[in-house]
Parts: C-alpha cells; structure tokens; sequence
C-alpha cells in the first residue's frame, strides 16, 4: 500500500504533536482511496487525547464523531488514525496492536524521539487471529508544487 | 420505521433495540464500539435496553487508542 500526505499536513500534524508534548497527540486521517492502490490522505483532523499523558491516547468520541459527520459531508472516506510517540520509535507498540481493531486502516505514528528528527511511518495492522500481520506502508509526503 | 445509521437510512422494524441494530449492522468487534443517538452517547450497559424510534440517527464509533 502506497499513502500519500500533503506537505502542509503533515506540517500541522507535526506542529500538533510538538505542541501536545511530553503527552501524545492523536486524530484522524480521511481521503480516498484509488483504482490503482495508492491511498491519499486529503484530510487530517487534530483531536484531543482523552488521556492526556505520555503513555496512552484515546481520541476523544465527541470530537470523532464530529469528524467523521464531517468526512461525510465533505465525501471523504475514513482511512484510519494517527498518533504521536514523544518518546519511543516511530512503530506500533503491543497496545498499538491490541487496540488495531480495523484491518482496513492504515495506522501513522509520528515519532518525536530523536530531536530535530521527527519521524511518521504507516504500518497495515490484522490482529484478529492470533497471527499477527503488522506491515509497513509506503508514505510519501507529497510538497505542495506537485500537489498543484 | 426509518432510522439513520452512519448517514444511510435504513427500514427497520418498530421498538428495536441498540444490541439488535448491533447485530443487524454486523458490527465487528462491537466490545470496542461506542454509539450515539442524535448526537448523544449511549451507555454500552444500556445498548439491550435502549429502544430506537422513528427517525433517529445512529452511528457507530470504534475507539481508537493505542500507548507507547
């Protein structure tokens, strides 16, 4: 699977996340996906970790609900979320995992670990059988010129 | 009677309940599902209890959280 994110969103996830630190940040992401397997992400939504710490996220259902009716009114799809990592490397964690309930979801977790380096990845999760199947996705972030 | 689940709407039959349209839905992993009813959530221990009524909205929410 090869995802796709705009440049200035990426910027505003990454802002999100450095603003929401030590605690991580969380939202959504919305798009479509095409014919030909590449999946692109028009809309990023910044929601509040209902946690508040840097431990855990749980995105805040009022404000996902609110989303997705807005995903839906703009007629974009629901292609899955994404969280900040202030501390740990850019991959799902074994709560990550156990809490992966959509298997057509893609997963971006946005590293903070390594200062001036932050680090987004896309990972594929199925852990409905007890096989696990993580797997990385292609992310490309896509400058705002070839965006047009 | 007419409800609305997810933005569809959908011809169901009188007095049924949350676990019902659960079931109906075929939703997935529904012990991580929240729901809401015109904008209000509902408590999961009142999902057989709770009666839907002509007209009302419903959608289903995973949660979604994680940790480090």
């Amino acid at each position: 699977m090869r995802i796709t994110i705009k440049r200035a969103d990426y910027e505003r996830m990454l802002a999100h996340a450095l603003a929401e630190s030590p605690d991580e940040a969380c939202g959504l992401i919305a798009g479509d996906d095409s014919e030909d397997g590449v999946r692109e992400i028009r809309k990023v939504y910044l929601l509040t970790n209902e946690d508040h710490t840097n431990e855990h996220f749980s995105i805040n259902p009022r404000e996902q609900l609110e989303a997705v009716k807005d995903m839906r009114t703009q007629g974009l799809k629901p292609l899955g979320n994404w969280h900040s990592h202030p501390e740990s490397p850019s991959r799902p964690s074994e709560e990550d995992i156990r809490l992966a309930n959509d298997s057509k979801a893609s997963y971006l977790i946005l590293s903070l670990m390594e200062e001036d380096n932050p680090v987004l990845n896309a990972f594929h999760i199925e852990n409905a059988s007890v096989e696990k199947t993580i797997r990385k996705e292609e992310l490309v972030i896509i400058e705002e010129e070839e965006n047009g | 009677m007419k409800i609305v689940v997810a933005g569809e709407q959908k011809e169901v039959k009188d007095s049924l309940t949350v676990s019902e349209l659960i079931e109906l839905e075929k939703v997935e992993t529904p012990e991580y599902v929240t729901v809401s009813v015109n904008e209000e959530f509902i408590n999961s221990e009142t999902f057989d209890s709770h009666v839907l009524k002509e007209g009302d909205e419903v959608e289903f929410l995973y949660f979604m959280g994680g940790g480090r």
